[in-house]
C-alpha cells in the first residue's frame, strides 16, 4: 500500500483505495492501466500524481472520480465505501456533485455562462435556490479575488482569471475530495503559484483532499507528496515536508 | 438556471440565422397546405357563385367542368316546367386567352342571360350586365377595371362591374358575358374561316342554340333528388345536385392536383423534419464538451435532455412563427389563391412540435451517450 505517512491530520482518509485494478482489452490486446493501486489520502493533504504519457494517470484520476469503473479492488471516499467489486451507489452523478469537485485543464467553463453563473450553477444542480446559489458564488469569486469578474463571460477572461473561475466553481458544494487535471499547465510560473496556494488555502479550510495531476515541475515544491504512477504500478516518489 | 435560454442568448445571431432559414422552409410548407386550401376552394367557386341546386347537361356526360357538354337551350324552358323548380339559367363555359397591354390573360369566359341564372353573386364595384351586347363583368383578379376594354375573339368588350371569387377550377379569374355574346365568341367563325367553309360546302351552325349546361333552383319543398331522377328519366339529360357537381369537381378535375400537392407537402414536411434533426445534433455536437462538463460535475440527464429539447422546440416554434408572418404577408404574391386557415396553422405547429421533439431523439440519444471523461481530455 502507498500510503503518505507522516502529516496526518485525521485518523480517517478522504480517499482510501486498496488493490484498485483496471485494464483494458482481453487477451494479447489487454493493457492494465492500473495494477493493484492502493492508496490512502487525507484530509487537508494536496498530493501530485505524476507520470509519463500512458501510466495512468488519467484512469486513476477517472476511477476517483467515479466516471470510469475498475475491475477490481475497493474504494472509499469521505467516509462511504463506493465500489467493491462493484459501484455501491447507483447514482454516481449525484455522488460526484456531492463529495467531487473538478478542475481542468482547460478550465471547461461554460461559455454561454457568465463568471457567477458558472459557479452558481453547480448549487442550483445541488438544489440551492436562485438567490442562495449567487450569494455564495458571489462569495466565492471574492474568495478566489475574482470578484470584479462575476459578469463577465469566460470568453473575455484570462487564463489566470478563468482558472479561478474554474476553482470556484469546484468549491461550490463544498467538497471533500477535490481533483485537478493539469490545472496549471496553461499558466506562467506566477499564476501557477497563486493556483497553488489557492488549493492548498481550501484543502485546509474545508478539510479537503486535492489531487493534482501534473507534468508542471514548478509546482512540486507546493505539494505535499508526489506519487508516480509507471506501467500502472503506483510508487510514492517523494515527501515533501509542507 | 434556464441553460437552453442563455445558450441561445450567448450564440444568438447563429440562432436567428438558423430560425431564419428554417422559417423558409416552414413557410413554404404553410404556402403548400395554403395551395391546397385554394385549389379546393378555386374548384368549387364556380359551383357556389352560380348557386343552383340542379345542373342538367348533355346525356352521359358528368358536367361542364369534368367533361365538354352542348345541350340546346330550350332545355331550359322544358325544366322551369318541372314542378318545384323556381328559377332556372343556361350557361355556357370557355376558357380564353387574350391579349391585354402587353400581357397575355387567360380567363374563363362565363356566358348567362342577365337576369337569369349563372350571373356572378356580388358586384364589388360598377354594376351588373343589362343585356347589352359587348358588355362584361370581371373577376377582380384579372386585375381590370370599370371602363377598361378588352379584346375577346372578334369583339370588344367595356368591363362594367367587378366581382370577387369567381374563378375557374384551374384558378382562371372568370369573366362574365351575356349569352349571346358568349355564343357568338364561340362559335362564329372569322371572315376567311367561313367563306372556306361555305366554298367546302360546309353548313354554318347557329351559334344561338346550344349552351354548356342549364342549371335551375328550386323550391325550399322541393326534392332535388326527385327532380333529377325526373329529368334523366324524362327528358334524356345527364342531371345532378349542386352537391353531385362540388364531388366531380373534387374526384375528376383536381383530384390529381390535389394529391400532388398532398404528397409535395409530405415531403416537405419530412424534409423539414431530416433538417431540424440534423440541426440539432449539429447544435448537440457543438456542446459535446459542455455536456461533457455536465455530466462530470453531476447534473442529471434531464438537464441536459432540457438543454436539447428546449432549444429545439424553441428553434421549431420561432421559425415556424416567422414562416407564418411571412407567407400571410406576401400571400396574394402567389399567381393562385392561396387560403392560410387557423386551423391549418395549428396543426402546423402541432406538427413542428411533434418534428422538433421526433428530431430531438437523436440529438438527446447523442448527447446521453457523452462519455463525462471527455471533459478530461486535454
Amino acid at each position: 500500500m502507498t500510503q503518505a505517512p507522516t502529516t496526518l491530520i485525521s485518523p480517517d482518509p478522504l480517499i482510501s483505495i486498496r488493490d484498485l485494478s483496471k485494464h483494458f482489452g482481453e487477451g494479447s490486446a489487454r493493457v492494465d492501466a492500473l495494477r493493484s493501486v492502493s492508496l490512502d489520502i487525507f484530509p487537508e493533504q494536496v498530493i501530485g500524481l505524476l507520470g509519463p504519457s500512458g501510466s495512468g494517470k488519467s484512469t486513476l484520476l477517472n476511477v476517483i472520480g467515479c466516471i470510469l469503473e475498475p475491475n477490481s479492488g475497493r474504494m472509499e471516499l469521505d467516509g462511504e465505501s463506493v465500489y467493491d467489486g462493484h459501484w455501491l451507489r447507483p447514482n454516481l452523478r449525484q455522488l460526484r456533485l456531492e463529495k467531487i469537485g473538478f478542475i481542468f485543464q482547460a478550465h471547461n467553463l461554460m461559455p454561454f455562462l457568465s463568471s457567477i453563473d458558472n459557479v452558481a450553477l453547480v448549487l442550483d444542480l445541488a438544489g440551492y435556490n436562485a438567490i442562495e446559489a449567487r450569494k455564495r458564488a458571489a462569495e466565492l469569486l471574492d474568495y478566489l479575488e475574482v470578484g470584479n469578474r462575476a459578469d463577465a463571460m469566460p470568453a473575455s477572461l484570462s487564463g489566470g482569471e478563468a482558472q479561478r473561475v474554474a476553482i470556484a466553481r469546484a468549491l461550490a458544494n463544498k467538497p471533500r475530495i477535490v481533483l485537478a487535471d493539469e490545472p496549471t499547465a496553461a499558466l506562467d510560473s506566477e499564476r501557477a503559484g497563486i493556483v497553488m496556494d489557492l488549493l492548498r488555502k481550501l484543502a485546509i479550510d474545508q478539510k479537503a483532499a486535492v489531487i493534482v495531476v501534473t507534468h508542471d515541475e514548478k509546482i512540486y515544491d507546493r505539494l505535499d507528496y508526489i506519487y508516480q504512477l509507471r506501467d500502472g504500478v503506483l510508487d510514492i516518489e517523494s515527501q515533501e515536508d509542507s | 438556471m434556464n441553460l437552453a435560454y442563455r445558450d441561445v442568448r450567448h450564440s444568438l445571431g447563429r440562432f436567428i440565422v438558423t430560425c431564419l432559414g428554417l422559417s423558409l422552409l416552414l413557410g413554404v410548407v404553410l404556402a403548400m397546405i395554403g395551395i391546397y386550401r385554394g385549389l379546393i376552394a378555386d374548384a368549387l367557386e364556380l359551383v357556389e357563385t352560380i348557386d343552383a341546386q340542379i345542373w342538367i347537361v348533355e346525356d352521359g356526360k358528368r358536367g361542364p367542368f369534368a367533361e365538354s357538354s352542348r345541350i340546346p337551350l330550350d332545355t331550359k324552358d322544358a325544366v322551369a316546367r318541372i314542378p318545384g323548380v323556381v328559377a332556372t339559367g343556361a350557361v355556357t363555359f370557355q376558357s380564353v386567352e387574350t391579349q391585354y397591354g402587353q400581357s397575355k390573360r387567360r380567363m374563363y369566359v362565363i356566358g348567362y342571360q342577365p337576369g337569369q341564372l349563372g350571373g356572378p353573386k356580388h358586384i364589388i364595384s360598377g354594376r351588373g350586365l343589362t343585356g347589352r351586347n359587348f358588355e362584361a363583368v370581371v373577376d377582380h383578379r384579372t386585375r381590370l377595371g370599370v371602363g377598361n376594354q378588352i379584346q375577346l375573339g372578334r369583339n370588344t368588350y367595356s368591363i362594367v362591374g367587378v366581382t370577387k371569387n369567381a374563378v375557374s377550377s384551374g384558378g382562371e379569374p372568370a369573366i362574365y358575358l351575356s349569352l349571346d355574346d358568349a355564343q357568338k365568341m364561340q362559335f362564329d367563325l372569322s371572315p376567311p374561316a367561313t367563306r372556306r367553309e361555305r366554298a367546302r360546302g360546309t353548313a354554318i351552325a347557329s351559334s344561338g342554340s346550344t349552351v354548356s349546361a342549364v342549371v335551375a333552383r328550386i323550391s325550399p319543398n322541393a326534392s332535388a333528388e326527385h327532380i333529377v331522377q325526373t329529368i334523366r328519366r324524362w327528358k334524356h339529360f345527364s342531371a345532378m345536385t349542386e352537391e353531385d357537381q362540388g364531388k366531380i369537381l373534387l374526384q375528376s378535375v383536381v383530384e390529381k392536383a390535389r394529391k400532388q400537392i398532398g404528397m409535395f407537402t409530405a415531403i416537405l414536411i419530412m424534409v423539414s423534419a431530416v433538417i431540424i434533426a440534423l440541426i440539432i445534433h449539429t447544435m448537440t455536437m457543438d456542446k459535446i464538451r459542455e455536456i461533457a462538463t455536465l455530466k462530470l460535475i453531476g447534473a442529471p440527464d434531464r438537464v441536459i435532455v432540457a438543454l436539447i429539447v428546449q432549444q429545439a422546440l424553441s428553434m421549431g416554434l420561432i421559425s415556424f412563427g416567422l414562416g407564418g408572418v411571412l407567407i400571410f404577408n406576401i400571400q396574394n404574391v402567389f399567381p393562385k389563391r392561396l387560403i392560410l386557415q387557423p386551423t391549418d396553422g395549428l396543426g402546423l405547429a402541432g406538427v413542428v412540435v411533434i418534428i422538433c421533439l421526433l428530431a430531438s431523439v437523436y440529438g438527446v440519444f447523442t448527447a446521453l451517450k457523452v462519455d463525462p471523461a471527455k471533459a478530461l481530455a486535454g
